[in-house]
C-alpha cells in the first residue's frame, strides 16, 4: 500500500514587516527606484508553508574615501574606482547591486578626520551616480556617528536613506535625524534577542514607524562568531513569526565588512599551506557566511567582491524559484 | 517521543517496594520521564514495559557509523531542529566523489589529497571524512578494480555508489570489513539491496525519484526486509527544494515522531549546482541544514578550510564557548627579558594570537585570564576582562617571577583599561598592542 507522508507545516501567526528603502521623484526623493524587503510569513526560503513576497537582497559597500586597510584581493577587484565614491557606487549598481550601503569612515587614509560637510557632499555625489536606494552608515563611534549622519540625512531629505548604525548609545540623534528628514535606520544590538527588541521599542517609542526599521543583529563573519549571529537571527525569526511584534523587523547583515576583515581572507603569506589560495580562499569566506547568513533570516546582505555579488544573487534566485 | 511520567508509571509494577532507592514508583517514573534515573535501577520491571520504555526512548534519529578504525565517524542522532534548542550533535561527513571511468591515476591523485588533508583551527583538526567511488562505468568488474585500489591509498570510509546489484556486491567483496555505505536502493532494485546491506551488515542508502512518499515507501520495505542502518536521499537536486526537502524529513523525525524517516540524510552538494560556487553554496546550505553525509565532486584546500570551519562553528554546542585553560604561556623560549602580553581564555582569541606568536619565531610570554571563554571586546562588555581580572592573573600566575621587567602588553581594543590596570599593578609598566593580532609580530619587533 502506497505511503502517504503528510508534510509537517508549523502555523505561524506573525510576519515580518515589510521595509522600503529609497523614494522616487514622485514619493519625495530622486531614487530611480524603490527596494522593498521584508513580508515573511514562512521561515527563511520555506516556500510550502508561507510567502515570501521579496526576495532578500544584495547591498554593495562603497567607502567615502580610498579604503588602504581592505584586503589586497579586494583592492586589485576594484581597481582605481576605490578613489571616486560616485564612480565606486556606479560600478556597485553596473556589477548588480540591489543597494548601495555608503559607508564614511570618519577619516582618510591620511588620518584627516571628515567634516559634515565633507559628509554632506559625499552623500550628494553618491545619489546622483546612481539610481539605487542607499544605506549609510557612520565610522561607528557613537559621537562620531551623530555629527556626520546628522549631516547626511539634512543634505538628503526625503531620500529614505537607511542611517546607521542606530545603537543604544545615539538612537535618539539617529532617529530624531530620520524623523525630520524622512529616512529609515537601521537598529544595531549585539547578538541578543532582548537587546534587539528593547531598541526597537525605544525607537518606536520616538515614534519612528516600525515600516522604517531595518535591524542589525550584528554579524560575526565565518570562523569568528558566525554560529552566534545564525542563532540569534534563527531565534529572532522565530519570535516574529510566533507573534513577538517587537522583532519583526527586515534583518541586515554586513557580510563584507566581517568576512574580509579577518585573517583568512586578508593574508596570503606565511599562513599554512592548507589553507589554499587566497583569493578562492577571500571570495569563499563571503559566501559561505552570506549564504548561512541568508538562510538564519537575512534579508539584505551587504557584500564587498564582486564575485560574491554574482554568487549570492544567483543563490538567491534558485532558493526564491519554486 | 519521550513519554511523560504519568505513562511511564502505568508501565511499571505500581507496588511502591522501594528497590529502585525512591519511596514510590511514580516517584521512580518522574525520575525516569526527567531521564534522571536509569530503568534498571527497578530490578521487577516486565519484559514487556522494558520494550516499550526502551522504544519511547531511542533517538528520534538513528545513529548511523560508517567506516572502521581512527577515521570511522557517526552521523544522526540529532535531537532538535535549531541550533540552539540544545546543539547539533554529530557533524556531517564530507565526502568526495571519483568514477571508476576516470583516470587511475588522477583518482589516485585526489584521494591523496583529500586523504592527507587536515587543518587545525582553534586546537582541532579538522579533515575531510569520507570518498564516494561511484560505477559511472557499469560494470562491476571495472568498479571492484577501482574500489581496490582507492582501499590501497586510504583508510577513509566509502560511499560506494551503484544502482547495480552486482556492481556493489563485487565492490564489497573486496572491500572487506571496511563498512562502508551503499548508495542506493530505488524502486527498482531495493530487494536485492536490502539482502545485499543485510548479508554484509552494512548501512544502505535510498533513493526516491519521487519525493517523501516514495522515500517512506522503500524505508518501509527495507525496514521490513530487516535493514536498519538507513540513509535517506529524499531525491531533490534543486536547492531550494532540498532546503524543504531535509527540513521536512528532520520535522517528521522530531516532531511527528516518525521513525520510519528518522534516519540520517545524504546530499549531493556537486549535483545541485554546476560550477564550483554553486557546490560552495550547497555545501554551506547542507551543513546548516540538517544533512549527515555530504557528497562533494571538487576538491581546493581554499573551499576546503572555509567549508569546515562553517561545519566547526554550527556544530559547536552553543552552551558552551570552546576554551582553553587560564595560565602562562610561552613561545619560542621566552627569557626573563622576552615581553608579556596578556589577553582571554576564548579558544579562538588565544589561537589567534598564539598563531602569530609562535610564527613569528619572537621569544614571548602570553597571560591567559579567566573571562569565562568570552573574546576580548565581549568579555570586556560583559565585565570579565577589566582590570581586575587581569591584576589577579598576573598575581595568581606570578607573572612577574618568570620576569626580570614588569610590562604588561594590552590588546589594543582594550586600551581603555591601562589607567585602571596602572592602580591594580602598582609598579608595572602598561602598554597597549595593537588591535588585531596580525600585527603583533610588527609591533613586537619595533619594541
Ligand atoms: C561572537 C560575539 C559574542 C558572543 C560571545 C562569543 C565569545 N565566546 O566570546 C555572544 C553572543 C555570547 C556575545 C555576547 C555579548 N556581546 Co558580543 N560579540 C561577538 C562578536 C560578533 C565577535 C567576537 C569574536 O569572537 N571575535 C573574534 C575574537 C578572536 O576577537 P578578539 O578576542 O577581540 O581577538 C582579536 C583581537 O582583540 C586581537 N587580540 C586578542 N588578544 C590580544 C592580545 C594582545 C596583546 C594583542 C595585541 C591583540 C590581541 O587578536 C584577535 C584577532 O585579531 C563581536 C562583534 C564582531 N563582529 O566582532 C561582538 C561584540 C564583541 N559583542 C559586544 C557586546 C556588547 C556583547 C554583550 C555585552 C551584549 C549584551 N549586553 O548581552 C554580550 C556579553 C556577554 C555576556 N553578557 O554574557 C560588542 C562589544 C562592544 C564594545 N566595543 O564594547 C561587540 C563588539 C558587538 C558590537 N559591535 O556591539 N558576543
Ligand atoms: S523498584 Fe520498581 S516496583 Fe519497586 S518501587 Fe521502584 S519502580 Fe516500583
Amino acid at each position: 500500500m502506497p505511503v502517504t507522508v503528510e508534510i509537517p507545516k508549523e502555523r505561524w501567526t506573525g510576519s515580518i514587516r515589510e521595509v522600503t528603502l529609497g523614494a522616487t521623484a514622485e514619493q519625495g526623493g530622486t531614487r530611480a527606484k524603490t527596494v522593498t524587503v521584508g513580508g515573511e510569513t514562512t521561515l527563511p526560503f520555506l516556500h510550502f508553508e508561507g510567502e515570501m513576497p521579496h526576495t532578500p537582497i544584495v547591498g554593495i559597500e562603497v567607502q567615502d574615501s580610498y579604503p588602504a586597510d581592505w584586503s589586497p584581493v579586494l583592492l586589485a577587484a576594484w581597481g582605481d574606482v576605490l578613489n571616486d565614491p560616485a564612480a565606486w557606487a556606479k560600478k556597485a549598481e553596473e556589477i548588480g547591486a540591489d543597494v548601495i550601503m555608503l559607508k564614511v569612515r570618519g577619516a582618510d587614509a591620511d588620518g584627516n578626520a571628515t567634516s559634515p560637510e565633507q559628509a554632506a557632499a559625499v552623500i550628494q555625489s553618491v545619489l546622483q551616480a546612481t539610481g539605487l536606494p542607499i544605506i549609510v552608515r557612520g565610522p561607528g563611534q557613537a559621537e562620531l556617528d551623530n555629527k556626520l549622519l546628522v549631516a547626511v540625512a539634512e543634505a538628503a531629505p526625503g531620500e529614505r536613506l537607511a542611517l546607521g548604525l542606530c545603537e543604544d548609545k545615539n538612537y535618539r540623534t539617529i532617529v530624531a535625524a530620520a524623523l525630520a528628514h524622512d529616512h529609515l535606520v537601521v537598529a544595531s544590538s549585539p547578538i541578543d534577542v532582548n537587546l534587539a527588541k528593547q531598541l526597537n521599542i525605544l525607537i518606536s517609542d520616538m515614534r519612528l514607524p516600525l515600516e522604517r526599521v531595518l535591524m542589525d543583529p550584528t554579524t560575526g563573519a565565518l570562523g569568528y562568531g558566525i554560529e552566534y549571529s545564525y542563532s540569534v537571527m534563527e531565534r529572532l525569526r522565530v519570535a516574529a513569526l510566533t507573534g513577538d511584534g517587537m522583532t519583526q523587523q527586515p534583518m541586515v547583515c554586513f557580510v563584507g565588512e566581517e568576512s574580509w576583515r579577518q585573517k583568512e581572507s586578508r593574508t596570503a603569506e606565511g599562513v599554512p599551506a592548507e589553507w589554499g589560495d587566497i583569493e578562492k580562499r577571500g571570495i569563499t569566506w563571503e559566501i559561505a557566511t552570506a549564504t548561512a547568513l541568508l538562510e538564519s533570516g537575512a534579508d539584505i546582505v551587504v557584500l564587498r567582491h564582486p564575485e560574491t555579488v554574482d554568487v549570492v544573487h544567483e543563490t538567491i534566485s534558485k532558493l526564491m524559484a519554486h | 517521543m519521550a513519554l511523560s511520567g504519568l505513562q511511564i508509571y502505568k508501565l511499571l509494577p505500581k507496588t511502591n517496594c522501594k528497590d529502585c532507592g525512591y519511596p514510590t514508583c511514580l516517584a521512580f517514573a518522574m525520575k525516569l520521564a526527567a531521564k534522571q534515573a536509569s530503568l534498571d535501577d527497578c530490578p521487577h520491571v516486565s519484559a514487556e514495559a522494558k520494550e516499550a520504555l526502551s522504544a519511547a526512548s531511542a533517538p528520534p534519529i538513528r545513529l548511523v557509523k560508517v567506516g572502521t578504525g581512527a577515521r570511522e565517524f557517526q552521523v544522526g542522532n540529532e535531537t532538535v531542529m535549531f541550533r540552539h534548542e540544545k546543539t547539533f550533535f554529530h557533524h556531517p561527513g564530507l565526502a568526495l566523489r571519483v568514477k571508476d571511468t576516470e583516470d587511475a591515476g588522477a583518482v589516485a591523485e585526489k584521494v591523496k589529497m583529500v586523504n592527507d588533508y587536515s587543518v587545525e583551527r582553534v586546537g582541532i583538526e579538522m579533515t575531510f571524512n569520507a570518498i564516494a567511488i561511484e560505477n559511472a562505468s557499469g560494470d562491476p568488474g571495472t568498479y571492484a578494480d577501482a574500489v581496490k585500489a582507492v582501499r590501497s591509498q586510504t583508510a577513509l570510509p566509502f560511499v560506494l555508489m551503484s544502482d547495480d546489484v552486482d556492481a556493489l556486491k563485487a565492490a564489497l567483496d573486496v572491500e572487506g570489513d571496511h563498512k562502508p555505505v551503499l548508495y542506493a536502493a530505488t524502486v527498482d532494485n531495493w530487494e536485492a539491496m536490502a539482502g545485499l546491506a543485510k548479508g554484509k551488515q552494512v548501512s544502505l542508502a535510498v533513493r526516491s525519484q519521487d519525493g517523501l512518499d516514495e522515500l517512506a515507501d522503500l524505508a518501509t520495505k527495507l525496514g521490513d526486509a530487516g535493514v536498519e542502518a538507513l540513509v535517506l536521499d529524499p531525491g531533490s537536486r534543486d536547492l531550494g527544494e532540498s532546503l524543504a526537502q531535509v527540513t521536512q524529513l528532520r520535522r517528521l523525525a522530531l516532531k511527528k515522531n516518525l521513525r520510519l524517516l528518522g534516519h540520517p540524510i545524504i546530499a549531493f552538494a556537486g549535483e545541485v549546482a554546476d560550477t564550483e560556487e554553486g557546490e560552495i553554496v550547497a555545501t554551506t546550505q547542507f551543513i546548516a541544514k540538517y544533512a549527515g553525509i555530504i557528497v562533494m565532486d571538487r576538491f581546493d584546500p581554499a573551499v576546503a578550510y572555509p567549508l569546515l570551519t562553517l561545519r566547526l562553528n554550527i556544530y559547536t554546542d552553543p552552551q558552551k564557548p570552546i576554551s582553553v585553560d587560564p595560565g602562562i604561556y610561552d613561545f619560542n623560549n621566552p627569557t626573563a627579558d622576552s615581553p608579556l602580553m596578556t589577553t582571554t581564555n576564548f579558544s579562538l582569541t588565544y589561537f589567534s594570537v598564539a598563531g602569530e606568536l609562535d610564527g613569528s619565531g619572537i621569544p614571548s610570554w602570553l597571560l591567559i585570564c579567566d573571562a569565562e571563554g568570552m573574546s576580548v571586546l565581549t568579555a570586556w562588555a560583559a565585565g570579565k576582562f577589566d582590570a581586575e581580572t587581569i591584576a589577579k592573573a598576573v598575581k595568581t600566575f606570578n607573572a612577574g617571577d618568570k620576569l626580570s621587567h614588569k610590562k604588561i602588553i594590552l590588546p589594543g581594543h582594550v586600551a581603555v583599561l591601562s589607567g585602571e590596570l596602572e592602580e591594580e599593578l602598582p609598579g608595572w609598566e602598561i602598554l597597549v598592542g595593537p588591535r588585531e593580532a596580525v600585527d603583533l609580530p610588527a609591533y613586537l619587533k619595533q619594541l
